[in-house]
């Protein structure tokens, strides 16, 4: 598959008083057309600002993003708002996200005016066509997102980010807010448009069992940066990260079978504001040698036992 | 159950304003025992929590029926002073928001300390010195330098354990801990959950979970109920439950979940919303949304069955 998104070395800083929060601190990964990366990691980790970044919803301090082989950092604000037409997000907040006021139809209608595709006739059939395609009745057109339930307003959203058939999808903790009875019907609804519209997506959400599901490949993030990047089975079935380890040991599961031996990590996610020096993750690692605090290292495909991996951890 | 239950939630039902909100709640913990309430948003879990604790918002809560008997005592017919006095006393409470449940006004050493002065009755020192002990107890390393601090300045698994200090302070007999590692990440939750278990068992103190994670009650609880739009459909030990769940509400839960199935695969799902409450109908309420519903089910309402596996269900697995 042709590379669709290559970001190199990406960096997002925040400038708060008498701190700099390095929030995405020098990240490079690829995307292929149609395929989903689940970007994993805990609360102030850089997830959910390196969608954004990708997005230039928040400016990179540096490094390049790379979108159908143009970098698009380099783009002023007007071709950067033509860009966006083949990338759409989806957020966790399906409340916060729609416009109260708006009718459903108009909010779905929205991003074809903004890049004047259409009349207004077409504009219409190609709103009734995405409403039918994400399950919701077709008289939703001209109901208000407060008449319908969290789900069914993530289906309004994937609607608006769909409309102009995006090449890739950001899908920020899309299933976060649901309940687990809803969450699989978007999941599902995720999983099936991505193989009908040949989607890519960068998935990005803390929880593990629905990253596993969705994703092929899967990069784990923490205090800015990827750690591990591998795909998916490789993850689960042999994940060599001391942090990966002791995240994926860390999920409770109601199948006694799936448990891993816990590994408990001593403390919290240090404040990004004052990272560690070397490695961010030696203060909890049981693994940590001298070098750890000293030196940081690359996420570099290192020999692990029966083959490679592309791992950030002085271990291999 | 041979021993004398510790609580005795029976046929508890409470209205906001005119609605049900909960119909013909009962279950019961043994001394030392760990019982996951579990359930969907709205299902009423929350609310059988506040009712225990009498701190369901009146109004338009009501508890318009039903008991509620902790240790033998009739919580329902306690006068405030007399609630004061088991609560945070005899039972300890932690609830999902730390930062909210926290005053941001006092050190945590005060908030802890609090609890000791009114209901041990010691005097500053005394309670400093406990309270050290206390943060010690629940892994806030140099306690001393601690006592000092105000919510804002700890992290988000810290303000937890403070709760969790606070609420173990008179060493309660039941701990109700609501969502208490909703707000948390998975390597936070996983470090307080041993940290409960482990205080659960040097304290011998029952424990009632309310969580909507699955795999949280599944590790943590000895047993689990499962309540739907109000009322508990099923309760079984835990093991049983999760390997065998027969009502098809349970099972229809455990399906869909992404863990349970092979990665990329169609997930099942469940067809349909939770009814609101005020369209709860005469029938099994999951009746609507159920795949093995069978005529009787939309007109009767099947009736809870006895433990050890209690099932509300006319057509189960």
């Amino acid at each position: 598959m042709a590379t669709l998104l290559e970001v190199v070395d990406l960096a997002t800083y925040y400038a708060t008083p008498g701190a700099t929060i390095r929030a995405v601190d020098g990240v490079s990964f690829t995307l292929a057309e149609g395929e989903v990366l689940g970007i994993v990691g805990e609360s102030g980790c850089g997830k959910s600002t390196l969608g954004r970044t990708v997005l230039r919803l928040v400016e990179p301090t540096g490094g390049s993003i790379r979108f159908l082989g143009e970098d698009i950092t380099k783009l002023d604000r007007r071709a950067m708002v033509r860009r966006r037409r083949n990338m759409q997000v989806v957020f966790q907040d399906p409340f916060g996200s729609l416009n109260p006021r708006h009718r459903v139809g108009e909010i779905v209608v929205e991003p074809l005016e903004v890049h004047g595709i259409g009349d207004a006739r077409s504009r219409a059939a190609r709103v009734s066509e995405l409403l039918v395609l994400v399950g919701l009745p077709p008289d939703a057109a001209g109901r208000y997102p407060h008449e319908f339930s969290g789900g069914q307003r993530q289906r309004i959203a994937i609607a608006r980010a769909l409309v102009l058939e995006p090449k890739l999808l950001i899908a920020d903790e899309p299933v976060s807010a649901l309940d687990v009875s809803i969450q699989s019907q978007i999941i599902n609804l995720l999983a099936e448009l991505r193989v009908r519209l040949g989607l890519a997506m960068l998935f990005i959400s803390h929880d593990l069992s629905v990253i596993r599901h969705v994703s092929d490949r899967i990069a784990v993030m923490y205090l800015g940066r990827i750690v591990e990047i591998a795909s998916t089975a490789e993850i689960f079935d042999r994940p060599t990260h001391p942090y990966t380890q002791a995240l994926l040991s860390a999920v409770p599961h109601t199948d006694p079978a799936r448990r891993r031996e816990r590994i408990l990590l001593s403390g919290e996610m240090p404040d990004p504001a004052k990272p560690p020096s070397g490695c961010a993750f030696h203060t909890r690692c049981r693994h940590a040698m001298p070098r750890c605090s000293n030196e940081r290292p690359a996420l570099a495909q290192r020999p692990i036992e029966g083959g490679s991996r592309e791992v950030a951890c002085y271990l291999y | 159950m041979a021993e004398a239950p510790l609580l005795a939630v029976e046929s508890l039902s409470v209205a906001m304003g005119v609605t049900p909100v909960l119909e013909d709640v009962s279950f019961r913990i043994a001394p030392g025992e760990t019982l996951g309430l579990v359930g969907e948003s709205g299902c009423g879990k929350s609310v059988t929590a506040l009712s225990i604790m009498r701190l369901l918002p009146n109004p338009p809560g009501r508890i318009i029926g039903g008991r509620i008997l902790f240790d033998g005592t009739d919580m329902l017919s306690l006068d405030i002073g007399a609630l004061r006095a088991i609560r945070g006393d005899r039972i300890g409470m932690i609830f999902q928001e730390p930062m909210t449940s926290l005053n941001p006004v006092y050190t945590i050493g005060d908030q802890i300390g609090e609890s000791l002065i009114f209901h041990r009755g010691m005097n500053g020192r005394t309670a400093r010195s406990e309270t050290a002990k206390l943060l010690d107890l629940v892994g806030i390393p140099a306690a001393r330098n601690q006592l000092d601090r105000y919510p804002h300045e700890l992290s988000g698994g810290q303000r937890q354990r403070v709760m969790i200090a606070i609420a173990l302070a008179c060493r309660p007999r039941l701990l109700i801990a609501d969502e208490p590692t909703t707000a948390l990440d998975v390597t936070v939750q996983a470090q307080i959950l041993d940290l409960i278990g482990r205080l659960r068992h040097e304290l011998g103190m029952a424990v009632l979970l309310i969580t909507h994670d699955l795999g949280v009650v599944a590790e943590f609880c000895d047993r689990v109920a499962v309540m739907y739009a109000g009322r508990i459909v099923e309760e079984a030990p835990a093991a049983q439950l999760f390997k065998q769940p027969r009502h098809r509400y349970t099972e229809a839960l455990l399906h869909t979940m992404p863990a349970a199935n092979p990665p990329g695969r169609k997930l099942p799902s469940i067809s349909g919303t939770v009814p609101a409450p005020a369209d709860r109908g005469e029938g099994c309420i999951f009746a609507p949304r159920c795949g093995f519903a069978i005529p009787r089910c939309a007109n009767e309402l099947p009736p809870l069955t006895e433990p050890p596996h209690r099932l509300r269900c006319w057509n189960p697995a």
